[in-house]
């Protein structure tokens, strides 16, 4: 038994370091973040931003009005007056009206739709990046972004977040955290890398920076959600299977060992 | 009512000998008593054989296998079936669970010599499973048609293609089209739901069938049949019927149990079962910075990148082709060229006590390889020389079979087997 629970972790080890390094932000390093899908009032705050910052341009055309309003629990007619798009009917996909061609012709790329993005990118990367626009006059839309380069989308969340700026990256010191200067103890700039990171330009945007972060963590949880609608619905049932499962193992068991009793 | 079925029973007994095929495969025929954990994994190919069959049949009602529709209607599955997400996490988890429990049957074959005289068909036969496997593997993987469904089917058609002479007309007339098209969805389709499974339920039959002809081999590598009692009755064999089937009930749960914490909360696992890339769908214009092969495939895949032979001005992606076959291939002969006069490990001696492990563990590392990108170290070692030099240990193991398995001394194998 030690040699097999041995072995088992001699297989597992090299898939677990394979699957710590998933999902990369590119140049820097993702920022922490946990969804938490039971919180039913961040992925309704979610749901109205992204309807009202990312629906023209992103639409999420594998999913349902209707299905979306039932889970977030938000009543039928408030969907209908507040999130719906043009003139769609509850049961219908979330479709937008941008025709790929049209995006393209406007910003280099068409937008993607985002049901998937969430699996596709994880929460991590998608906060990191919704946190990475920096000002760029050599973009068309004056904006760039330090986790996807040359991204053609515009800053959509410019006018709640403000402005962000590009700064050096952080020095890296031997230990492995950030160089300081030894005399006033500030964190010291790399010149090697002159765009390495994004500083907030104080007083700009609608939201202060603490708003803007919770402003994105709901965002970002609903995409989570709408990537995999019936994920807590699953975790509920797996319980129950694994509760099933056990009461079925131990008769197994004693099954197995009523009949193998006698032989040796 | 009991009456009414016995009759019924003996009814058809009397056109099709039911009670003669149940008493061959399941009352009476002996196997030995001393299986250990590692002949679970027979019962539990079948089992996730069948798991794939049934949630397969339910997909197809829901499936579209054309380029425009495939990505959304399995977005429609997940999301609109009622019941639909269970059904297909339970077949992609299947799928990689597929190979992990083949992979870890087929290392049992290894440890105890099962491929050896009288068992050479039974391994024949399950190699043909295993290549079958991977057809199957593959062409389901391209269904979804996400963008490693896409890349993925473009860089192993394109293999084709290094074939000298014939290769480039091959590779097409495998796609249907100038690239990978809709046409080539629809008949990866038709192979992956109705050709292939077929052929590996007829497989898997012939296997059995040869498996129950000679009989089971054992962790002890001792034939049971030369040591039967007055009645014909293997001593060290125990009915299949009721002993084995209570046996291998446990080993179903304690599978279940892991697959379903897999399949209930983790069904991506960490982008290794379902890859993450897969989630955006195929387009023929962007290729994807990095493809890798799902993780089954990728001790071959490693392989095929690492190879850079250009003999007889011939490609070096047509040399890793060969290699890459090969490396499956080889498998084949084993039956003939393991010349130990012993089956187990247990009584072979040093240099196959050594030998087995390390391969186990180079094909690990392998799969390792094979799944991140190419370029870059591993362990202060360039990776191709990693790949390469692994290879070479990979093709040793076999090489030089004839050679270790004649010259190590055995030890004496006992003449009843063990329970330990
Ligand atoms: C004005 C149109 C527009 C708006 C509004 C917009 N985007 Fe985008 N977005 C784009 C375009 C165009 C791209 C493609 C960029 C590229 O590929 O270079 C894109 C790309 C993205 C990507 C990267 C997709 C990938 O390839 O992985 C994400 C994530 C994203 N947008 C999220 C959002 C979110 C969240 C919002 C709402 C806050 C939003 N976008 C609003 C136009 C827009
Ligand atoms: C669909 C896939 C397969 C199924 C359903 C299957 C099924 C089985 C079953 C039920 C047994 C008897 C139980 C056991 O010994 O574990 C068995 C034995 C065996 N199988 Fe398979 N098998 C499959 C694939 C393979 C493959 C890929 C190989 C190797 C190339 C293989 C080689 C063997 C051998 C050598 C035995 C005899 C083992 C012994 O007696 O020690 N099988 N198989």
């Amino acid at each position: 038994m030690k040699k097999l629970i041995l072995a088992c972790l001699l297989v597992m080890a090299p898939v677990a370091a394979l699957a710590a390094g998933g999902k990369s932000c590119g140049k820097i390093e993702c920022d922490a973040f946990d969804v938490d899908l039971h919180d039913k009032a961040a992925l309704q705050r979610g749901a109205q931003v992204y309807m009202n910052y990312c629906m023209g341009c992103h639409a999420l055309r594998y999913a349902r009005y209707e299905r979306t309003a039932n889970d977030l629990g938000i009543p039928a007619e408030m969907v209908q007056g507040n999130l719906m798009f043009g003139d769609s009917k509850i049961g219908d996909l979330m479709q937008n009206a941008l025709p790929d061609a049209q995006g393209k012709k406007w910003f280099g790329a068409a937008p993607p739709d985002l049901t998937l993005i969430a699996r596709r990118r994880g929460p991590e990367w998608l906060y990191t990046y919704l946190h990475s626009f920096y000002v760029d006059p050599a973009r068309p839309y004056g904006a760039n972004n330090l986790v996807f380069p040359d991204v053609g989308m515009p800053h959509a969340l410019y006018e709640l977040q403000g402005q962000q700026v590009c700064k050096p990256a952080w020095k890296i010191a031997a230990n492995g955290g950030i160089a300081r200067d030894p005399v006033t103890y500030e964190n010291l700039e790399d010149e090697h890398y002159p765009c390495g990171r994004v500083e907030h330009v104080a007083g700009t945007g609608q939201l202060t920076p603490e708003e803007y972060d919770r402003t994105v963590a709901d965002l970002v949880s609903f995409l989570e959600y709408v990537g995999e609608p019936m994920q807590l619905e699953r975790q509920r049932i797996g319980i129950f299977t694994m509760l099933f499962l056990l009461l079925l193992l131990i008769v197994a068991w004693m099954l197995n060992r009523e009949y193998w009793k006698d032989v040796h | 009512m009991i009456k009414l079925l016995v009759g019924l029973r003996d009814w058809v007994d009397a056109r099709l000998p039911i009670m003669r095929a149940w008493d061959t495969h399941m009352g009476k025929y002996y196997a030995p008593k001393n299986f250990n954990f590692w002949y679970f994994f027979g019962v539990l190919s079948l089992f996730v054989l069948v798991n794939q069959l049934l949630t397969g049949i339910w997909l197809t009602m829901s499936y579209v296998p054309s380029a425009e529709a495939a990505f959304a209607s399995v977005e429609y599955i997940m999301r609109d079936v009622e019941m639909g997400w269970l059904i297909r996490y339970l077949h992609s988890t299947g799928a990689s669970a597929f190979f992990a429990v083949v992979y870890l049957h087929m290392f049992r074959g290894l440890m105890y010599g099962s491929y050896k005289k009288p068992r050479e068909l039974v391994w024949i036969f399950g190699m043909l499973i295993y290549l079958a496997l991977m057809a199957e593997g593959f062409l389901g993987y391209v269904l979804p048609w996400g963008q490693m469904s896409y890349w993925g089917a473009q860089v192993i058609v394109s293999l084709f293609g290094a074939i000298p002479v014939i290769g480039p007309d091959l590779e097409q007339w495998v796609r249907g089209d100038y690239l990978i098209s809709g046409i080539t969805l629809n008949r990866f389709f038709a192979l992956h739901v109705v050709a292939v499974p077929i052929i590996l339920l007829a497989l898997v039959v012939l296997h059995l069938l040869a498996l129950h002809e000679v009989g089971s081999n054992n962790p002890d590598g001792i034939e049971i049949k030369k040591n039967k009692d007055a009645n014909g009755i293997p001593k060290d064999g125990i009915a299949f019927h009721p002993y084995y089937t209570v046996h291998d009930i446990v080993g179903v749960v304690v599978f279940l149990f892991v697959f379903c914490a897999i399949v209930f909360f983790a069904p991506e696992m960490g982008g290794y079962f379902i890859e993450y890339a897969n989630f955006e769908e195929a387009n023929a214009l962007k290729t994807p910075d990095h493809i890798a092969p799902v993780w089954y495939y990728t001790p071959f895949y490693a392989m095929l990148r690492a190879t850079t032979l250009e003999w007889f001005g011939l490609s070096s992606k047509f040399w890793g082709f060969v290699v890459m076959g090969g490396a499956v291939a080889i498998f084949f002969v084993l039956p003939w060229i393991d010349r130990s006069p012993v089956k187990s490990w247990r009584y072979k001696g040093l240099a196959t006590k050594i030998a087995i492990p390390v391969f186990a563990v180079v094909f690990l590392i392998l799969g390792y390889l094979g799944a991140i990108p190419a370029e870059g170290t591993f362990l202060g070692m360039e990776r191709k020389a990693a790949a390469q030099y692994l290879t070479i240990v990979y093709f040793a193991f076999f090489f030089l079979m004839p050679i270790y398995t004649s010259l190590e001394s055995t030890k004496p194998v006992p003449e009843r087997v063990t329970m330990r």
